[in-house]
């Protein structure tokens, strides 16, 4: 993002974990309540980031883990003649989907209850900071006026 | 960010492409793959062709649909809504043509692409392959600054608009089944009332799953995940649409339909988009979802829940399972990996046997219709025919299991609950017969127009 400018930016999704990063602003003068909440936001977004990173590279490793038990079952090889890939279908792929998620099902519970805590408490400091922003421009307006 | 990360084993592929030469116009439950047969009929059709029109869909498509009634139910229910629209599509190639160049591109990988099954976010060709201009607008750095301009367009993704339209469709016909004479007023009020509560879930409920939405590729397009709008906005949003709306359905319409509105929202937000992720049951409270504008409808009309409103959210209730359960048969892999716990992936047995359960059941929901004097006894005659094909789709989805089963039943579920409910208006009851017994309509309006239906 340039150097100039005097909002946050938001990237492209994150190649493992899919989620969008930002890069956040900091004000000259950032008050200690929009410091907190910077704060808050960035704790947020590396906590995300490590777990759907982390997530999805045990999902794809067992999927290829699977995959290859299942097709030394069946005597195939991982690759074909024509050196593609060998996959299975739709079926077979069903138990290893219903396994993966009951293994990780705690472990979203977990994870559930901390996004909706973080993103509750961010946009209540949002809040607080339109709210407070919102005040110090009225008064800026008052005084503006009575000038 | 291309579809060939989603999981597709080649023999749903091979499938695909036989409809294309079928020219059914139907396709894998994705919709964006449905564009691509209208469009390139011809042309070696790859994922990244789908995800890139699917793009430029986002935008385009209106609420001129020509299904009526879809409960607001899981946010899955609403990229299909874009089958239905032939002119958009149109208006879509155009803007696909400065793209060309990229298709050769992609017919070479497409034969790689096919037997690729990973969702692999790591895979080195997904970077390789160009995916079009607006794509690469999306790998883009993007300032968080809300622009004015761009605001309306946000809100209606953020709000499901299109969804939120077949929600209202749901609750007209609530209230045009209601036995008393049609208020336009009561009726305005009503489905106004309704789709600002819709917008206001449908905007928590998305303010919620963040995280989960980027991380699949149905959802991973949404407003919140994309950082156009700011979370405390989108709450903003849905607290300015839900408290006018349910403000409106409490004074203006009845206390009733309010309350109803108010515990649809709450169920919606609270119940069902936690529970998501918590027990398969969250398919049971999002069937009731569904199930409750009807019945607002009806109580706006009436005033009282009797045994239609019942009988009609029963049938909307019993609709959802054949729909959602297709469904969701074919996005597994992403309700696995993001942690969704649906039928489709913990009890497939069971997900097959509640989806043929609810179509038997809409049988005979609908032969109890006539008993109620809701309509005519020529109801469940005429309706019985597409029950029964529903049942049968229903059948082959429960023996089959497989993909094309799945389609088969999800798409017959789109033009089915329209139908039926068209059918069941033109049946009925007339009004006339039941003057004497009447309800009293509800309300504090003095404007009302009164039309009598036949």
């Amino acid at each position: 993002p340039p150097a100039h400018s005097h909002s946050d930016w938001i990237g492209p999704p994150d190649k493992h974990s899919n989620l969008r990063p930002v890069i956040f602003y900091v004000p000259p003068q950032e008050s200690a309540l929009e410091r907190r909440l910077r704060e808050a936001r960035q704790e947020a977004q590396a906590s995300n980031q490590r777990f759907w990173a982390r997530h999805n590279r045990a999902f794809l490793q067992e999927k290829e883990e699977f995959i290859y038990s299942r097709l030394k079952a069946k005597g195939l090889e991982m690759r074909d003649e024509s050196g593609q890939k060998a996959t299975l279908n739709a079926e077979e792929m069903a138990d290893f989907y219903k396994d993966f998620l009951n293994k990780n099902l705690k472990k979203h519970l977990q994870y559930n209850r901390d996004w909706y805590k973080r993103n509750f408490r961010i946009t209540f400091l949002m809040g607080q900071v339109a709210l407070v922003r919102a005040l110090r421009w009225l008064r800026w307006r008052k005084k503006n006026v009575e000038q | 960010m291309s579809a060939a990360r989603r999981c597709r084993p080649p023999r749903a592929l091979a499938g695909l492409f036989v409809w294309r030469l079928r020219n059914t116009g139907v396709s894998q439950i994705p919709c964006r793959f449905v564009h691509l047969y209208r469009v390139a009929n011809n042309r070696l059709i790859t994922f990244q062709y789908f995800n890139f029109l699917k793009r430029m869909y986002v935008t385009q498509c209106n609420k001129d649909l020509s299904q009526r009634a879809k409960p607001k139910m899981d946010s899955v229910v609403s990229p299909f809504h874009e089958l239905q629209q032939l002119d958009q599509e149109k208006k879509a190639v155009h803007k696909i043509s400065p793209v060309s160049p990229v298709h050769q591109l992609e017919s070479e990988t497409s034969s790689r692409n096919e037997l690729r099954e990973m969702k692999s976010a790591a895979e080195t060709e997904d970077s390789v392959i160009p995916v079009g201009a607006e794509s690469k607008e999306d790998r883009q750095w993007k300032e968080m600054k809300l622009r004015l301009d761009d605001l309306p367009g946000v809100l209606a993704r953020l709000s499901k608009s299109k969804l939120t339209a077949l929600v209202v469709s749901t609750t007209s016909a609530g209230f045009a089944m209601a036995p008393v004479p049609f208020e336009l007023t009561c009726f305005l009020l009503a489905s106004l009332g309704t789709g600002l509560a819709s917008c206001a879930a449908n905007s928590i409920n998305q303010f919620f799953e963040v995280p989960f939405d980027s991380n699949m590729n149905r959802t991973k397009n949404r407003p919140l995940v994309r950082g156009q709008i700011s979370p405390l906005l989108a709450v903003c949003f849905a607290a300015s649409c839900g408290i006018p709306g349910i403000a409106l359905l409490t004074l203006g319409v009845n206390p009733l339909t309010g309350a109803l509105g108010a515990f649809n929202i709450f169920l919606y937000t609270c119940c069902y988009t936690p529970l998501k992720r918590m027990s398969i049951a969250n398919t049971w409270v999002g069937a009731v979802v569904g199930a409750i504008p009807p019945m607002m409808g009806w109580t706006a009309a009436t005033g009282s829940l009797d045994a239609g409103a019942l009988l009609l959210g029963g049938i909307l209730y019993s609709w959802q399972f054949p729909h959602f359960n297709a469904l969701s048969w074919g996005l597994r892999e992403d309700y696995s990996r993001g942690g969704y716990c649906m039928m489709s992936v913990t009890h497939p047995g069971l997900c097959r046997r509640v989806a043929l359960r609810h179509c038997l059941a809409l049988i005979g929901l609908s032969a109890v219709a006539p008993v109620l004097n809701i309509t005519t006894w020529t109801f469940p005659i005429i309706s019985l025919p597409i029950n029964l094909y529903i049942s049968y789709l229903g059948f082959r989805f429960y023996r089959d299991a497989d993909r094309s089963s799945s389609r088969k039943l999800f798409f017959c579920s789109l033009w089915h609950l329209p139908l039926l409910l068209l059918v069941m208006f033109t049946c009925k009851k007339s009004v006339l017969e039941k003057e004497d017994k009447g309800n009293l309509p509800r309300g504090s309006h003095e404007t009302a127009m009164e039309i009598r239906l036949p």
